[in-house]
């Protein structure tokens, strides 16, 4: 293997660390009482992010759904801003007032995290028509769940990006479960991409938890999309190790079946192909450690910083003008 | 120069000109195409401006609102169509949850100029889902705005303030008034939002309404000066950012209101207007304050039942002296 892809597999090793780290640290912070609200963590799901992101640029569009901080931080989001949201502090991406389901930062292209189920669907797909009607070369990327391809919303979108040939790459990250309601009894098919069919969509499916898989995949997809400027959607079967949120204690599957996915493991399957191909266990530690730091860095940052005022907490209903 | 236009030629005109002025402006809905919307309002618009700006959807009515929120958040002025208010109640969670929250959310980052036309109203027979009047629905809303003009000057020059806005507004056109005729002028104006209109001055009661309840408003207020009532008529034409001033000072001068609208009486328009003036204008009441409203049952087919349950002349009539003499 050449070297820019061994250089390629260790950023995303890197990435995914940190998304990792970062999730296992917001779930630590909420099983202490230091967080409140909600968090949809993505732990598991890691890879998806990773390998789609790799592919896009800055000024492509990313639009998220309610499990999106992995999202973010492949798309270049910035760790600390995410924690001081999450903790209603005025250095947050919006001061406190999105929260974990509506973090947004423009000027990186991500527009958006959602907190309704396939809301940001027809969104993206509007986003998609205004990058058509500008005639750029940009795509837009939406994130959604299982759950998400059951809503109105999604059939709908999918409809019209198909009949007006828009420049959209659908990500549905299949990870078994909405909320608790496995995928299985919610619809009476296998692979959810055959709903792309529906449209007259082309599709991939892919191992969510291989990194290589996901980035070759989505770069031919994407690619696709900027050329022909036609739709594309990727059904990525991935699986979360944590639950729904975090209060959730998993009473809807059985421990086999995580123990037989934890054995897949994304950061796992990612560090097996490092070691074969020569990058040193200690140098992966190394990485481990420092990423930790990073975190835990960024933290103590966010700890510190202002809460969002009440005088700011009602400003911004409307943009004046 | 001014010249004798319908209600439905003004809001035409109102978005060709926004079209013509900025190529931003987009304009989506259903059959509003060569079959110029189930109204008739876009005939014309997409030879004019082409399918690239004219755009027809899909019967898709929560997508075809998301997809106007998406253009709006990167840098287009969509305005959509919904062929009927009945039909926003599919968009509602685009409209509630994305197009009203994502200034706040998203802390100023990325804003909405989204206009959302809904022909509203009944009198045509058309039915339970096709003659409502939700209009007070969008006033619970933090970050909507909300126009209901009552005639060809002030649709027309509200919707272009409407598409020039930076934040959603949903434009509520009564379908009773598409071929109400008045006198528009040639050149192109703007409209304040949130600015009522005094058209009536009087002493003895504040007489408010909108859309077109107004012109039912307007015939009683006739009826009651031939009794000796003076009555001061507001247009409300903005329901939302409500012209709290022009209300207060109104009723703080007259004692007495009855205010009118086509939706019904529960937590209706009228509703948060009597609520208002019980907390601003108590201590200057010499009467009552009286809703009109539609009674409270679905929309009959029925044309006569229709009309039965709808606010009219005499309802109006009836609430004015109700307001005046209650004391007496």
């Amino acid at each position: 293997m050449a070297n820019n892809n061994l250089d390629q597999l260790i950023n995303f090793y890197k990435l995914m660390l940190k998304v990792r780290i970062f999730e296992e640290k917001i779930d630590w912070l909420f099983s202490r009482g230091l967080l409140g609200g909600t968090s949809h963590m993505c732990i598991g799901q890691e890879a998806v992010a990773a390998g789609i992101s790799a592919n896009l640029n800055l000024d492509d569009y990313v639009i998220s759904s309610h499990r999106g901080h992995g999202h973010l931080i492949a798309k270049g989001g910035e760790v600390r801003k995410i924690f001081s949201e999450l903790m209603g502090k005025v250095d947050g991406y919006c001061q406190g007032k999105g929260g974990t389901q509506h973090l947004c930062a423009k000027e990186i292209g991500f527009y958006g995290t959602n907190g309704i189920v396939g809301g940001g669907i027809p969104v993206a797909t509007g986003i998609a028509l205004s990058i058509k009607l500008r005639r750029s070369r940009q795509v837009a990327v939406v994130f959604f769940g299982d759950g998400a391809t059951n809503q109105g919303t999604f059939h709908e979108s999918l409809n019209m990006a198909s009949i007006w040939g828009l420049p959209i790459l659908f990500v549905c990250e299949n990870n078994l479960y909405g909320m608790s309601a496995p995928v299985s009894k919610m619809t009476n098919i296998k692979d959810l991409a055959r709903r792309a069919d529906a449209y007259n969509i082309k599709s991939h499916i892919v191992d969510g938890m291989d990194v290589e898989a996901v980035f070759a995949r989505s770069g031919e997809a994407l690619n696709y999309i900027r050329d022909s400027q036609k739709p594309c959607f990727i059904e990525a079967k991935t699986y979360r190790h944590c639950g729904h949120s975090k209060s959730d204690a998993r009473v809807y599957r059985t421990k086999e079946e995580e123990k037989c996915w934890r054995e897949k493991d994304c950061l796992d399957v990612l560090k097996t192909r490092l070691i074969s191909l020569g990058f040193a266990a200690e140098q992966m530690d190394k990485i481990k450690a420092e990423t930790e730091q990073e975190i835990e860095a960024a933290w103590k940052l966010s700890e510190k910083s202002e809460d969002t005022p009440l005088s700011l907490g009602l400003k911004g209903v409307y943009k004046d003008g | 120069m001014a010249r004798l236009i319908t209600y439905r030629e003004a809001i035409r005109e109102a978005i060709a000109e926004e079209m013509s002025g900025n190529d931003k402006v987009i304009f989506l809905g259903e059959d509003i195409g060569a079959y110029g919307g189930a109204f008739g309002v876009s005939k014309g618009l997409l030879e004019r401006f082409g399918a690239g700006r004219v755009i027809e959807t899909p019967i898709s009515e929560n997508s075809i609102v998301g997809v106007g929120v998406g253009a709006a958040m990167a840098g287009f002025c969509p305005i959509v169509e919904i062929m009927f208010m009945d039909f926003i109640t599919l968009a509602m969670d685009q409209i509630v949850n994305h197009a009203a929250k994502i200034h706040y959310i998203y802390s100023g980052q990325l804003n909405v100029p989204l206009t959302v036309r809904v022909p509203a109203g009944a009198g045509k027979g058309y039915g339970a889902s096709h003659s409502q009047s939700l209009d007070c629905w969008f006033l619970n809303v933090p970050g909507l705005k909300v126009v209901a003009p009552s005639n060809p000057y002030s649709a027309k020059g509200l919707l272009k303030s409407a598409i020039k806005d930076p934040n959603p507004v949903i434009f509520i056109e009564n379908k009773m008034l598409y071929d109400f005729k008045q006198e528009v002028p040639e050149e192109p104006y703007y409209l304040e939002i949130g600015k009522a209109e005094t058209l009536l001055a009087g002493t003895d009661v504040s007489l408010i309404s909108y859309g077109r309840a107004l012109h039912l408003s307007l015939a009683a207020a006739k009826i009651a000066k031939e009794a000796g009532i003076s009555v001061e008529l507001i247009d409300l034409a903005t329901l939302k950012p409500l012209d709290t001033g022009t209300i207060i000072n109104s009723v703080k001068k007259t004692g007495k209101a009855v205010i009118v609208e086509e939706g019904h009486k529960t937590s209706g328009v009228g509703a948060e207007i009597a609520a208002l003036i019980s907390e601003e204008c108590l201590e200057y009441m010499n009467g009552k304050v009286v809703r009109v409203a539609a009674e409270e049952c679905p929309i009959p087919s029925a044309q006569k039942l229709e009309a039965a349950i709808l606010p009219s002349v005499e309802k109006i009539t009836a609430a004015i002296k109700k307001a005046c003499f209650s004391y007496e």
